[in-house]
């Protein structure tokens, strides 16, 4: 009734803390289903390694829906693996051959300090929002949601930018270690909206800059995009770009705003 | 203790409005001498840990997530009630109330469900302002869609991604607050006690997901919105790490836990494919906006579904419920799969399943109608099941997915402990024994946007002028002993067998015993297996590593100990609960035509648990629930 087992080798990254030193570690996983997700099976190989007397291989998962951002990892040296637009926890081993070998690692860049084996720290994305990523609209000031009509194809882009679930797998894609496609996704989700115009241009400056503390720059690899899991457009990056340049604009403030 | 509900006098339609007339204010240039602890930043503690900042008050917002932007709530896919009356259908707060009161079976407190129809127009005009990317119709306006146990269109909606954009949205609100150092955010820190002095909360005590460190929090309030129960029965709907411990161990100081065998059982999950299975995936209940559900006739018909004939097939809730069809209330819906696949009609390759066909839509709508109500979903599905929704029918199952029950709150959202709130999924207070469909995301809004601050400062205000109890007081180092303790007992165990494995054997008992159908057989099997899964899991559970760094075994093994003394709570309260009501369904008690029968005679009351020890019976506290609005009645879907 069920599909024939898979065996895969894993070579996993092992790494017990954050000052400690790493190195990589053969494991073979036998009764691999195909219709195990990729965290299914890592959890399997974990069961074994616990009956083996052996620490588990630490990972973040939550939801396992592909929404939360939590999971993530290099996977054959791709962030969330071979398949397009897919996070690590929605990859299923039937998208494998038999007898595969897989090699998993932490997403690696300079901002990301490793907690453990696979689990990273990525909360240099949060000072990115912290920064300015937000419409400042404290409770119970809102007037009608209705007042203001959103034409639909504004609302539309402006949801395709805020699908991020923020894993960061774009940034680990990136030879640069850059940001840019996260904060260009936030951007672009206020930016477009009317509600997110008061503060678009000192949003976008103070997102930029706090980016940059922490991250590198981008020279348009794109390797972001074929990463992102939700496929967020690199045509973002071209309107932080152009945003940017908008809000350096000297008479700003004198202005009060820059109409686009 | 003597439980008051504190609902306000007056009627209905005015209570909430006298009542935030009356109730005491704290100051502006007051609010920041009272510090808040905020547990769980998921829907309803970030909404309230951002607007308790935003008016003032010294917060700390703690969550085991890395970041506030993930929570459980992220998941929810199809959308947000209120009370808008946008496509001009005959909604008004008045309907919402009823439709909730109603849904709930009658045992939710009136009072609470009138305030939270009231509030949830609010929430849309917030979470509109915060810039959340509802769907809209061309001429821009909000589009709406119909959900399960209404007939109006009242769910407001992101595309099938509601819940995260929700949460985007309270996330982005408390950055704000972060970055104005108005919150206080640790993040991989998880509450492992409940610190209570002379029947008060005064603060917690944590442990540092990276370091280990254990350390304690003090403040004026205590606030959990630490979410639901529902991976008592280890396969559920909900995200991995959700679980019961900061209730559970504030259940254990002394807070009641009410309700708690109402657990809702979703119908329209991904059926489990084998038994490394992980976890279940909800395909949005929008989904029977457009999908019809199916069975064939003949149990033995082994076509594949699209050579059935419409003749050979049966499309039992149509059939059975011609009014709300496809969109009978879930516990109905779920019920009735159940139904089919015990008579042997179920479909799949482990006959688990019943179908949801989109070709009737698709026909009449087009693809790209479709595709873009729920192309997201149909996607989902194709990548776990590996077969296409668009031209093959979706196999759905019911699956574990929201708990009702929760710990026990009056109308202020206060626990019977003094200074202790709780806030969404972790309360009981508004759902009764079933919640309708967008009802959730709803609530934990309504409470930390529009509710919590305001009932807050009404405790706050007579504390003026009174320091957070100092955190080297007797009461906090115990607790942090029992805390460095329980780590240390359950490392040194060494035993046999896996945390997951042994949470999988109490998730089957759960399951079988307690879930979809109880009776008073299965549950006194329940209640007789627990106590010995208990013991070997504290006898022989397998914990390595330590205590010192990121542990995820032990993490684990911390909530599923919880688990495992939360159970038996939750199927003593199925027990002494003899009638069938929303998701607490005693098979002993149906209609002729297997509908739940409620008994409002003896159990129009809400069940508050009160914990003696861990192999002591807990004693039980009757709230009694008047019903003057809505008037006791038959649900009816027909
Ligand atoms: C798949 C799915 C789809 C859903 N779809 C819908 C829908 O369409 N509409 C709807 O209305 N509802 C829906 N729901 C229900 C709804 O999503 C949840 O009920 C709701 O989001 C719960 O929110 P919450 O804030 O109460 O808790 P959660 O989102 O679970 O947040 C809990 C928070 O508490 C923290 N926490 C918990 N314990 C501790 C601890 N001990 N120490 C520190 N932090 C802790 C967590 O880190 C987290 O931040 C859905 C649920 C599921 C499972
Ligand atoms: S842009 Fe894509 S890859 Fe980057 S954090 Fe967001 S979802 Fe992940
Ligand atoms: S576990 Fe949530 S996105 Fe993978």
């Amino acid at each position: 009734m069920s599909a024939p087992k898979m065996h895969i080798k894993v070579t996993a990254w092992r790494q017990s803390g954050p000052d400690a030193p790493g190195a990589f570690k053969d494991y073979d996983v036998n009764d691999v289903s195909p219709d195990m997700s990729f965290l299914e099976m890592l959890d399997t190989l974990n069961e074994r390694l616990i009956e083996n007397n052996e620490e588990p291989i630490a990972f973040d998962h939550d939801c396992r829906e592909g929404i939360c951002g939590s999971c993530g990892m290099m996977i054959n040296g791709v962030p969330h693996g071979p398949e397009r637009g897919t996070a690590t926890c929605q990859l299923h081993m039937r998208k494998f051959n038999d007898n595969a070998h897989i090699t998993v690692e932490p997403f690696r860049a300079a901002a990301f300090t490793i907690n453990k084996d696979l689990s990273v720290d990525r909360s240099a994305l949060d000072r990115i929002v912290e920064a300015g990523g937000y419409i400042t609209a404290p409770t119970g000031s809102a007037p009608d949601a209705n007042l203001i009509p959103v034409p639909k194809a504004v609302s539309d882009t402006a949801m395709d930018a805020a699908q991020c679930i923020g894993c960061g797998a774009c940034v680990a894609a990136c030879p640069n270690s850059a940001a840019q496609l996260f904060t260009s996704a936030k951007l672009a989700h206020l930016n477009l909206l009317p509600q997110g115009q008061a503060e678009r241009w000192d949003r976008t400056i103070d997102m930029v800059e706090t980016m940059e503390m922490y991250f590198g720059s981008c020279t348009n690899f794109r390797e972001c995009e074929a990463a992102c899991p939700k496929e967020i457009s690199v045509d973002f990056i071209a309107m932080l770009n152009k945003d940017y340049v908008k809000s350096q604009l000297k008479q700003r403030r004198l202005a009060g705003q820059v109409f686009p | 203790m003597a439980l008051n509900s504190h609902i306000p006098e007056g009627p209905m339609a005015d209570k909430w409005t006298n009542h935030k007339f009356e109730s005491a204010l704290v100051n502006p240039a007051n609010k920041r001498k009272f510090k808040v602890i905020v547990v769980g930043t998921g829907l309803a503690g970030a909404s309230a840990a951002a607007t308790l900042a935003e008016l003032g008050y010294q917060v700390t917002a703690i969550s085991f997530h890395d970041t506030p932007r993930r929570a459980h709530s992220i998941a929810a896919q199809g959308g947000i009630n209120a009370a808008k009356n946008y496509p001009n259908d005959g909604d008004s707060v008045h309907r919402l109330f009823y439709d909730t009161v109603k849904g709930g079976d009658f045992r939710a407190r009136e009072a609470n469900v009138h305030r939270l129809a009231e509030v949830s127009v609010n929430i849309i005009d917030q979470c509109v302002a915060q810039g959340v990317p509802f769907a809209r119709e061309y001429g821009g306006q909000l589009d709406n869609r119909s959900f399960g146990g209404a007939q109006v269109s009242r769910t407001f909606y992101a595309r099938g991604q509601t819940g995260q954009q929700l949460l985007l949205g309270a996330y982005q609100a408390l950055a704000r607050q972060v970055s104005l150092g108005n919150v206080e955010l640790l993040t991989r820190t998880e509450m492992l006690e409940l610190v209570t002095k002379d029947d008060r909360a005064v603060g917690v005590v944590c442990r540092d997901l990276i370091t280990g460190a254990v350390f304690s929090l003090s403040g004026h309030a205590v606030v959990l919105a630490t979410g639901g129960y529902g991976n008592v029965y280890y396969l559920s709907t909900n995200a991995k790490l959700s679980n019961v411990t900061a209730a559970w161990r504030a259940h254990k100081q002394g807070a009641y836990f009410a309700n708690p065998c109402y657990t809702q059982i979703h119908p329209t999950c991904i059926p489990a494919s084998d038994d490394f299975q992980s976890k279940l995936t909800l395909m949005s209940e929008s989904l029977r906006n457009d999908g019809r559900i199916w069975v064939p006739k003949d149990s033995g018909d082994s076509r594949s579904p699209r050579d059935i004939p419409e003749a050979d097939r049966d499309y039992y809730l149509e059939r059975r419920y011609p009014a709300f069809g496809n969109l009978v209330p879930r516990d109905i819906a779920s019920r009735a799969a159940k139904r089919e696949v015990d008579e042997g009609r179920g479909v799949g390759p482990l006959k688990n399943g019943v179908y949801l066909d989109f070709g009737a839509a698709i026909s009449r709508l087009g693809k790209p109608v479709i595709e873009e109500r729920y192309g997201n979903l149909f996607e989902i599905y194709e990548r776990i099941a590996d077969d296409n929704p668009y031209d093959t029918p979706m196999r759905i199952y019911p699956a574990v997915h929201y708990t009702m029950g929760g710990l026990w709150v009056d109308y202020n959202l206060m626990s019977n402990l003094e200074g202790l709130y709780v806030l969404g999924e972790a309360n009981f207070s508004d759902h009764g024994a079933n919640r309708l469909g967008a009802s959730a995301l709803m609530q934990g809004l309504a409470d930390g946007y529009f509710v919590l601050p305001y009932t807050i400062g009404a405790y706050l205000a007579p504390l003026l002028g009174t320091a957070p109890l100092a955190t080297d007081e007797p009461v906090f180092k115990a607790a942090e002993t029992k805390v460095a303790e329980n780590s240390r007992r359950l490392l040194s165990i060494k035993g046999d067998r896996t945390v997951d494995d042994i949470h999988r054997e109490l998730g089957k008992v759960m399951w079988e015993n307690c879930g979809m159908g109880r009776t008073e057989a299965s549950l006194s099997k329940a209640l007789a297996d627990i106590p010995a899964i208990r013991e070997e899991f504290w006898t022989n559970v397998r914990v390595l590593g330590d205590n010192e760094s990121l542990n995820q075994s032990l993490e684990k093994a911390g909530r599923v100990a919880d688990f495992l003394e939360f159970g038996e709570l939750l199927c003593n309260d199925a027990q002494q609960r003899k009638e069938s009501c929303g998701g607490h369904f005693r098979e002993e008690y149906q209609t002729d035509e297997g509908e739940a029968l409620r008994d409002d005679e003896n159990f129009a009351y809400v069940a508050a648990w009160e914990f003696n020890g861990v192999d002591t019976a807990p004693t039980l506290h009757k709230e009694d629930l008047e019903f003057k609005e809505v008037h006791l009645a038959t649900r009816s879907y027909k």
